[in-house]
């Protein structure tokens, strides 16, 4: 393995309270790369991505054990702050969240509470350009983002999480509330975005998974099964297990 | 058909039940129509000797003593002065507490502290009324010397520690509303607890919290006994808050009391004052109402 190693999980496990979703799983994700976590729901893709922004604090039964490595740093280390964490780390969500204020507040927010010291609107357009939302919308930012349809919402929740410029960008399912062409030009964006930052996106549709990343990991029951190339993961399963999933046979 | 006749059975049964239920329903709605129209026909009595200028205008109340005036803006002055106190107190108080028990709190503490809260809000108010007597008075004449036995702060103190559980416990609904998804977006991109329970979350739940404050004003405005008890019975026109003040609440008490002779002139003052009462109150809750509505329709 050759590239450089952005993210790293060693002996990583997630409880709920008693229940165990995720146990033992040691993964590293290249820089600048795009890695699908894939598996049949419940199997911990989400708690996975959640563990590298430090998004399970917020849960308050969740317990995390083993250690999760940004650029060599312990993430969970005592005195790592989440709020830079999340910072360095950014992330989309399921379903589009944009905050009930204008489409240029929703991305100043972040801009603002981290001190930025340029010009705002300037960064705004660079984020709206870089998230393929800017032609849409550049003469109405003072609009409610409220009003955009869901394929604009979530692309207006992609350049929210640029502005602050993260190195990686967690996606946690963000086509799952689209419909097929928002889909697809959420797809393009990704691809758009690829090269410039390593994104983990979490998905539960495999063509999706195959058509966007680089490498895919399967997910099985808070396992580990299998991670490699995309093609080689979806062409040559070594796991019967990752080869039943993929074939539509279990999931 | 042999269905029919137990259809029809169940259908006249049915039709009794509407018709109980409706008639239950009737009757609340008939008793609110029927004191709005005893207050409207008394008040065109009043309003035939006094012009509606010189009640919503006057500065001097003066109804029994000669030469009368009927001026209510000294009343409104008192209940304002008491509610605006009242307020001062309850909705920052009341903001704060919402926001720690929605933010900041444990599971565990919002579950003790909310019940308690609303637990608060059920001690009857002539309770409250002896407290204000016994306890804030004698300490506010201490530390301020010159306080009469009855004084606006007193009250007001007191009318604000009352309507405190209603400001923070129904704005700690409207905070609670506001979906965790914009909460994980704010974290998202770096924004700590406070910044997140500032900037998003308050914002968001601000229709309901306005929905909440309104509320609460409108109950200090139509608190009666705290009022009676504390503030006393002198109408004027003052902002001091030492000072004893006359509610339109404990001008209503006064003269009921009393024994006005029915018809008379000051016997119609009491329903002017709460007709007047009555619209302010009325207009205040169909407000928070329609705030409510706004901030639900906004987090469809």
């Amino acid at each position: 393995m050759a590239p450089e190693a952005v993210l790293e999980t060693v002996g990583l496990g997630v409880r709920y309270g008693e229940t165990r979703v995720i146990e033992d799983i040691s993964l590293t994700i290249p820089t600048r790369r795009v890695v699908a976590f894939i598996g049949p729901s419940g199997c911990g893709k989400s708690t996975l991505l959640r563990c590298f922004n430090r998004m399970n604090d917020l849960v308050p039964t969740a317990r995390v054990t083993g250690r999760v490595l940004f650029r060599g740093r312990d993430l969970y280390a005592p005195g790592v702050e989440p709020a830079d964490v999340r910072r360095a780390i950014g992330m989309v969500f399921q379903k589009p969240n944009p905050f009930p204020k204008s489409i240029f507040e929703n991305i100043a927010f972040g801009l603002r509470i981290n001190g930025f010291q340029d010009d705002i609107g300037d960064r705004v357009e660079a984020s709206l350009r870089a998230a393929a939302l800017w032609d849409e919308v550049s003469h109405r930012l003072d609009a409610d983002a409220l009003g955009l349809s869901a394929g604009q919402q979530q692309r207006l929740c992609i350049a929210r999480a640029l502005a602050v410029e993260p190195e990686v960008l967690l996606m946690d399912e963000p086509a799952s509330a689209l419909d097929p062409i928002a889909t697809g030009r959420m797809e393009d964006l990704i691809g758009e975005l690829r090269g410039d930052y390593t994104i983990v996106i979490v998905t539960h549709n495999m063509q999706q998974a195959a058509r966007i990343s680089d490498d895919t990991a399967f997910l099985y029951m808070g396992e580990l099964v299998e991670y490699k190339e995309t093609q080689r993961l979806f062409t040559n399963p070594e796991d019967e297990r990752t080869e039943a999933y993929i074939t539509g046979r279990r999931g | 058909m042999r269905k029919s006749e137990p259809g029809s059975a169940s259908r006249v049964g049915e039709r009794l039940i509407g018709a109980l239920l409706f008639s239950s329903g009737a009757l609340s709605i008939v008793a609110t129509v029927g004191i709005v129209v005893v207050l409207l026909t008394e008040s065109l009595g009043f309003f035939a000797e006094v012009s509606p200028v010189e009640f919503l205008a006057g500065t001097r109340w003066s109804p029994d003593l000669v030469p009368r005036s009927f001026g209510i803006l000294p009343l409104v002055n008192g209940t304002l002065l008491v509610a605006g106190g009242a307020a001062l107190i309850a909705l920052p108080v009341g903001l704060a507490t919402a926001i720690y028990l929605s933010e900041f709190a444990s599971i565990r503490t919002k579950r003790t502290v909310k019940p308690a809260l609303e637990i608060l809000a059920g001690i009857p108010t002539v309770v409250y009324g002896y407290f204000a007597v016994t306890l804030v008075t004698p300490v506010l004449r201490t530390l301020f010397p010159g306080v009469g036995v009855f004084n606006a702060a007193s009250a007001a103190i007191v009318v604000g520690i009352m309507i405190l559980p209603m400001v923070s416990s129904l704005s700690e609904d409207a905070l609670s509303a506001v979906p965790g998804s914009l909460r994980e977006a704010a974290y998202g991109v770096g924004a700590t607890r406070f910044e997140v329970a500032t900037r998003i979350v308050v914002p968001a739940g601000l229709p309901g919290i306005a929905a909440s404050f309104i509320l609460a004003i409108s109950r200090a405005i139509a608190e009666t006994i705290v009022v009676t008890l504390a503030a006393g019975a002198t109408p004027g026109m003052t902002l001091d808050l030492l000072q004893s003040v006359q509610t339109m609440t404990a001008y209503i008490v006064q003269v009921s009391l009393g024994d006005a002779p029915s018809g008379s002139i000051e016997y119609r003052t009491l329903f002017a004052v709460g007709l007047l009462l009555f619209l302010i109150t009325l207009a205040l809750n169909l407000l928070s109402q329609r705030m409510t509505t706004r901030f639900r329709e906004s987090f469809r």
